[in-house]
This record gives structure tokens, C-alpha cells and sequence, in this order.
């Protein structure tokens, strides 16, 4: 049994608490803006942003600063150009998506080979490292969260109108340009957070499969922003668990957990709106009128 | 009696094609006015233009005295089709709150949630198109006659001067037809009401005047529409028949209709346009 050897090893060891924690911070990113990007689909615009980001991880490393705010400045910077292409053209993003996706990669591998002794730190930038995340960069990702929740409670009416139905937040003077551009540059941030935790290319899964997963189960986003949170919280702290004894990676294993989760969970919710809408045409056979349309369809 | 809205020259394209031009039209303070006319005629586009969503190529138009950009918060709007997928994870209540959104003042009025005033206006709004018991319900449950009744009371939340709808009965039967032109009616009574159909003869019952559009605004009262008229506003030959008309969910109109069928346009969505003249007898 490897849970155990985890427990006792989670007691004792300074470094597995810091994962254990750093994972619980990532959890609140996923969980605040992972919601957004499920119900405004923008699953591959958020890829983009996490790709391009090892542009400015491979530049910060070879300019000697931390990987992780150049990570920020470049996250931020993807966000802010696709969301304006959008903005501006109304289509077309697609393709700079696929660009921004390709061309920070490209940028961040050039720097990286041509900074000596900082090879080995591409694959946890790529796919994550979350037990050697130092206390300095938990502050870090304590401090991204923070201004993450404040700007979620600040503006929750604002994001979900602008999310929901971005005509008639117009018509009701909310600054739909404004707040879309702040969304993406939140899921910039959420990039961030979980790099450390996942990996840049398995952030993805990370913020969309818990809130996916919420979203089956929940009827307001409040509601999937809760669930989405204990999910994540749940899913860093099992797949770190699981992963120590045999010593696998921590990152593929939160995301496999993440994936068999999702498929368990949409089989159950489509077997509940199948259900659901047979007992609903039997009620209409059987005495008059049931609830009409009153099963909700599969997600 | 003063003009809401005024509306001089107006032109509108997208790219290449025109959609509008030479657009006059003022409406009055209280009235209920139906916009008709074919598809692709202009209609919605014109709605767009006086809501502040596009911008007019050359004209003016005032609402409320005001840019539309401007007077747009006290403008109440349901749109032909909801925006917004089906299985969003929200609920009817949350829904018309939005219909609250830019009533508060100053930055706290911005920020944080929703305020109890906010909800008392929802269940108000909610009574007021008899959906009441649907506040809990969440919206991929509804059916469309209720989610028009929700969107109703999204656009009623705000307490606007002026409701604009979008072919508000495209989508549901024909008894809850009259049940929402019945509604309209009683909120004429409070605000000025623009409403898009294609469809003269059931709306006649209910508006006080129609305009019927095709590129550019072709009468401006009931009283104008004659066979000439149907036939440059639908192009097409037109056959009348008068007859006695009656509708099956019997409200107070009982005077003599004259029915216009128009045979031959292309109707993806709709059935054949019907126009009628009100209180005239065309043979």
C-alpha cells in the first residue's frame, strides 16, 4: 500500500508539504476561472496563452530572472493580443491562437539551449515539478490567488453577464470589451499558478476537466467555482499521494486522475438525463401533461 | 405627445450590402408600434441601430433625446433568439437579475452582488408575465413559451421607458401568442412598445400603428396598407380575401378585417405573411 508511506513521509518531509500546498493554490485558480473558460469554450484559447508562455519562461531564464514572472509578462501579453484580435475582427483568432501556441514554444526552446545547464528544467516546465516548488514561489502563487479572488467577488455579476450573454450586457452598460480582455488576462494568471503544479501543456486539462466536471453537477457558477475547487484540491492532493511510493510524476498522474473522473462523471450524468426524460414521457403517457421539456439535455 | 424616438435619413450596410436607407420614422411617447415587413427586410437590423449595437453609415437617431448608446439602460429588449446556449448553468432568477445590471450608482453600485432590491424586482417582474413559480427553475427546463415569459421579465427588470421585441412569438404556439400580446398590451398602458413580427394580421388586434419596412419604410399607420402596398413591401402578387376575423383566443377586437395572403415569397422560418389593414374593407 503506497498511502501510508505517503502519510508518514507528508509528516516528516518539508518538501511534500510544500507540494501538497502549492497544489491546494493551484486548486483556487482552477476553481475560480476553470468555470469561464468551460461556458464561454474557450478551452483552446487558454492553450494558447499556456503555450506561449514558455516564450517568456526561456527568456527569463536566460536573462537570469525568474522563470515564473516572465511566465506571467508573456501570459499576460498572449492574452491581451488574442483577445484584441477578437475584439477587433470578431474571427480570425483560430489561427493567431495556433501561431501564438507554435511561435512561444519555438522562442522559449531557442533560449533555453542557449543557456547552459537549463535543459533539464524544460520538462518541468512542460510538464510540471510540484515537489520542488521553493516557499518563495508558494508566496508567489498565494499572491496570484489573492488577486484572483478579490477581482472574482469584485466583478461576478459583470463576468457571468459578459459570459452568459454578451448582447444584452452591452445593452445594459456593462463594458463587455473590458471585462472579456480581463477574463482572458485571469486565465493568464491561472496559467501561471499551475505551471508548477502540471506543466504548461497539462494546464489545460487542469482548468477545464474539474470545471466540466462541476458543471454536470451544479446550477450556477457560483456553484461550479465551489465544486471546481474542492475537485481540484481533491484531484493535486490523491495524484501527489499516488504518485510518491512508485515515484511517477505528479503531474500526468493528477491529469489521468482528472480525465478518468470526467468520463466516470459525464457517463452518470448522461445515464441521470436519460432517466429523466423516460420518466417524463411516461408521465406524459400516463396522466395528462408532465413537466413538458422538463429533462435537461446531456451536457 | 413627444417623440421617443427619431429617426432622419438613415442608411445602414454591412460591407457591401445596404440594408437600410432613406429610414424616417418617429415614434410617440405610449405607442405600440408593429414593425413588419419580409425577411431580410431590415427589421432587426433597425432595432440594432436604435438599441446602439450598430452604428448607422449616415442619419440620426435620438432616443429619449439621447444617443442610443446613451439612452440604452432604460431601453428594455428580448431578442428573437436567446444568445446563450441552453445548458448554461443558471438559474431563471439569476437570469433576469441581469436585467439589474447598471441600475446602482457609483463604484459600490458596480461591485459585489446583487442587492435585495434587486430581487424584490425580479419577483415583481417575474409576477407581472405570470412566470412567478419558475424563479428556481433552471434554464435548459424551460419551454419556449416560458423561456419568452423569462426573457420578458429580464427586459421589464430594469423598469424601461421604451420595450423593444424581436419577433417575440417566432418560436412558440399560437394560444401563448395572444397570451404575450395580451401581456404587451396591459404594459402599454405604462411604456411605448415596439414590436418586430411578420405577421400584420395578428398583431393588428393589438398595435396601435404599423410600419412596414423593406429597405426603406414604406407606410407608417394601419390605415395606409392596401394591395399596392403589399405588393412593394413583399414584391410579390397578392391575393385579399375579406372575411370576418375572429381570433381563436378571443380577446376585444371584433371589428372587420381584410386579409392579404401573399403567395410565393420564400419563408424559411415563418409561414406565409398575412397582412391586414385595420377598419377598412378591401375586396
Amino acid at each position: 500500500m503506497p498511502m501510508p508511506e505517503f502519510f508518514s513521509a507528508l509528516a516528516s518531509q518539508g518538501f511534500l508539504q510544500q507540494a501538497l500546498l502549492a497544489g491546494l493554490l493551484a486548486s483556487l485558480g482552477c476553481g475560480l476561472v476553470g468555470p469561464f473558460v468551460v461556458v464561454k469554450r474557450i478551452a483552446f484559447l487558454a492553450g494558447g496563452i499556456a503555450h506561449s508562455v514558455l516564450g517568456g519562461m526561456g527568456a527569463a531564464v536566460y536573462f537570469g530572472i525568474d522563470p515564473l514572472l516572465g511566465a506571467l509578462v508573456a501570459a499576460i501579453l498572449a492574452a491581451l493580443l488574442i483577445g484584441g484580435v477578437r475584439l477587433a475582427w470578431r474571427t480570425g483568432e483560430d489561427t493567431l491562437i495556433g501561431a501564438l501556441w507554435a511561435i512561444g514554444m519555438a522562442v522559449g526552446i531557442l533560449f533555453i539551449s542557449r543557456t547552459p545547464g537549463y535543459a533539464t528544467d524544460l520538462m518541468s516546465f512542460l510538464f510540471g515539478n510540484i515537489l520542488l516548488v521553493p516557499v518563495r514561489e508558494l508566496w508567489f502563487m498565494a499572491g496570484l490567488d489573492l488577486l484572483l479572488l478579490l477581482t472574482v467577488v469584485a466583478f461576478y455579476r459583470q463576468f457571468v453577464a459578459v459570459a452568459f450573454d454578451e448582447e444584452f450586457a452591452r445593452l445594459r452598460g456593462v463594458p463587455v470589451a473590458f471585462f472579456y480582455l480581463l477574463l482572458l488576462v485571469l486565465v493568464a494568471v491561472t496559467v501561471v499558478l499551475m505551471i508548477q503544479v502540471v506543466g504548461l501543456i497539462l494546464v489545460i486539462a487542469l482548468l477545464t476537466l474539474p470545471a466540466a466536471v462541476a458543471g454536470q453537477w451544479t446550477q450556477s457558477i457560483a456553484g461550479m467555482m465551489l465544486t471546481a475547487t474542492l475537485l481540484g484540491a481533491a484531484l493535486t492532493s490523491s495524484g501527489l499521494a499516488l504518485s510518491y511510493a512508485p515515484d511517477l510524476p505528479a503531474g500526468p498522474t493528477i491529469i489521468l486522475l482528472a480525465g478518468a473522473l470526467y468520463v466516470v462523471s459525464a457517463l452518470i450524468a448522461g445515464a441521470r438525463a436519460r432517466y429523466r426524460a423516460r420518466r417524463a414521457a411516461l408521465q406524459r403517457v400516463a396522466g395528462g401533461h408532465g413537466p413538458g421539456t422538463g429533462a435537461r439535455p446531456p451536457a | 405627445m413627444t417623440a421617443v424616438i427619431d429617426i432622419q435619413g438613415l442608411r445602414f450596410a454591412y460591407a457591401e450590402a445596404t440594408v437600410l436607407e432613406d429610414v424616417n420614422l418617429s415614434i410617440q411617447d405610449g405607442e405600440f408600434l408593429g414593425l413588419v415587413g419580409p425577411n431580410a427586410g431590415g427589421k432587426s437590423t433597425l432595432l440594432k441601430l436604435i438599441l446602439g449595437l450598430l452604428e448607422p453609415q449616415a442619419g440620426r437617431i435620438r432616443v429619449l433625446g439621447h444617443s442610443p448608446r446613451r439612452a440604452r439602460r432604460r431601453l428594455g429588449y428580448v431578442p428573437q433568439y436567446p444568445a446563450f446556449p441552453r445548458d448554461f448553468p443558471i438559474r431563471v432568477e439569476d437570469v433576469v437579475l441581469m436585467g439589474r445590471l447598471g441600475t446602482g450608482h457609483g463604484l459600490l453600485g458596480r461591485v459585489g452582488r446583487y442587492r435585495s432590491a434587486d430581487r424584490q424586482a425580479v419577483r415583481q417582474a417575474l409576477r407581472e408575465v405570470e412566470a412567478a413559480e419558475l424563479i428556481g427553475r433552471q434554464i435548459g427546463t424551460l419551454s419556449g413559451g416560458q423561456m419568452q415569459r423569462v426573457l420578458l421579465a429580464r427586459a421589464l427588470v430594469g423598469d424601461p421607458a421604451i420595450l423593444i421585441l424581436d419577433e417575440p412569438t417566432a418560436n412558440i404556439d399560437q394560444r401563448m401568442e395572444g397570451e404575450i400580446f395580451d401581456l404587451l398590451a396591459t404594459l402599454n398602458r405604462r411604456m411605448t412598445i415596439i414590436v418586430v413580427s411578420h405577421d400584420i394580421a395578428f398583431i393588428s388586434g393589438y398595435v396601435s400603428r404599423v410600419a412596414c419596412l423593406n429597405r426603406t419604410l414604406l407606410c407608417h399607420a394601419t390605415d395606409d396598407i392596401d394591395g399596392q402596398m403589399i405588393n412593394e413591401l413583399y414584391g410579390e402578387e397578392v391575393r385579399q380575401i375579406s372575411h370576418e376575423h375572429s381570433h381563436a383566443h378571443g380577446h376585444e377586437h371584433s371589428h372587420g378585417h381584410s386579409h392579404a395572403d401573399v403567395h410565393g415569397q420564400a419563408q424559411p422560418r415563418s409561414p406565409a405573411p398575412v397582412a391586414v389593414s385595420r377598419g377598412h374593407a378591401h375586396a
